[in-house]
């Protein structure tokens, strides 16, 4: 879907609102949205003892990692698509390829390459400053209008503000 | 922790584990069963509408599983490492505790084959299914023989 309206940074600060403050996991590990392209996110967890795994190296547990891919995925698919919906994870293979460093921040970034009727097809790679020397990678599936609640997660404010700055955008494109 | 013990205490092998702590996962232990116990808390939620559990929680509770199975396994042994992990989220998490049970599919010599599940309320009704591949030694140890 390479829309071809550009992502500004208050795209990314609204990204950072809507898709981040609201979701209490991803707060838990202090995620942010570093950047956002259509149908791509970057996302950062930083380095944090609490999220440890193996006491005696100080590396970050996996199951970081697979939360950071796991939502920078949703987001990508997010980015790909005409409209705001919900998203369910279908499946998620990740592969690890070498330990994280301690102390060192996590970085994802994802890419939404297919969107079909009713599943979003997506990868990503986890790293700490060089995508070419990946931690661990992944490829997800994503159902799309996966319930009949509202697009998670969302304030009626946040909504408001989100659907007016892209139908902004988009018309500023056209 | 001796590393001939019958049977290991693998709930304090977990809460030595920051974010095996972090998430809220218990151990209970009856003989050799294990079963995994991740206890809700408003902090694993990645849908508030729904509300759900965080897909990234749910995976890393089954590697959780995967691992405390395969520490029991082995015990005494360095906490095995994954290699790669497939998730299959069959239902949403609901705020409720989740429980996880995991199964060695096939062990080798550095490799193990586990399979993994989480269920709420109803066993039969599990809302994510897990297969993986975990390395037994460390990784920088020589790859032949």
């Amino acid at each position: 879907m390479a829309s071809g309206f550009k992502i500004t940074p208050e795209h990314i600060a609204l990204m950072k609102d809507v898709l981040i403050e609201h979701v209490p996991h991803a707060k838990a590990l202090g995620m942010t949205v570093v950047n956002a392209a259509p149908d791509e996110a970057w996302l950062a967890v930083p380095y944090d003892e609490k999220l440890v795994g193996n006491p005696e190296t100080g590396v970050i547990h996996g199951g970081v990692i697979t939360s950071l891919l796991d939502n920078a995925c949703g987001i990508a698919v997010q980015l790909a698509l005409p409209e705001r919906m919900s998203i369910a994870t279908l499946d998620l293979r990740i592969d690890y390829m070498k330990p994280a460093t301690p102390k060192l921040d996590l970085v994802a970034h994802t890419h939404c390459y297919k969107v079909t009727t009713n599943i979003a097809f997506v990868r990503g790679t986890a790293y700490h400053t060089d995508e070419a020397d990946p931690i661990a990678t992944c490829v997800g599936t994503f159902m799309l209008a996966a319930n009949r609640t509202m697009p998670m997660p969302m304030t009626p404010e946040a909504a408001a503000e989100a659907l007016a700055m892209l139908a902004q955008k988009k018309d500023g494109a056209a | 922790m001796s590393a001939e013990t019958k049977s290991p205490d693998i709930d304090a092998l977990m809460q030595a584990i920051p974010y095996a702590r972090f998430l809220g996962i218990s151990i209970d232990q009856r003989g050799n069963e294990i079963t995994t116990v991740l206890h809700f808390s408003q902090k694993l939620i990645g849908n508030p509408v729904l509300p759900a559990l965080h897909g990234g929680v749910i995976g890393a509770f089954l590697e959780t599983t995967a691992i405390a199975q395969l520490a029991f396994e082995f015990a005494g042994g360095e906490l095995p490492k994954p290699i790669g992990l497939t998730i299959d989220y069959l239902r949403s998490g609901r705020p409720v505790d989740t429980y996880g049970r995991a199964e060695i599919t096939k062990q080798g010599r550095r490799v193990a084959t586990v399979r993994a599940e989480a269920w709420q309320d109803d066993r039969a009704r599990p809302i994510a299914a897990a297969h993986g591949h975990f390395l037994l030694k460390a990784a920088d140890e020589p790859a032949d023989r």
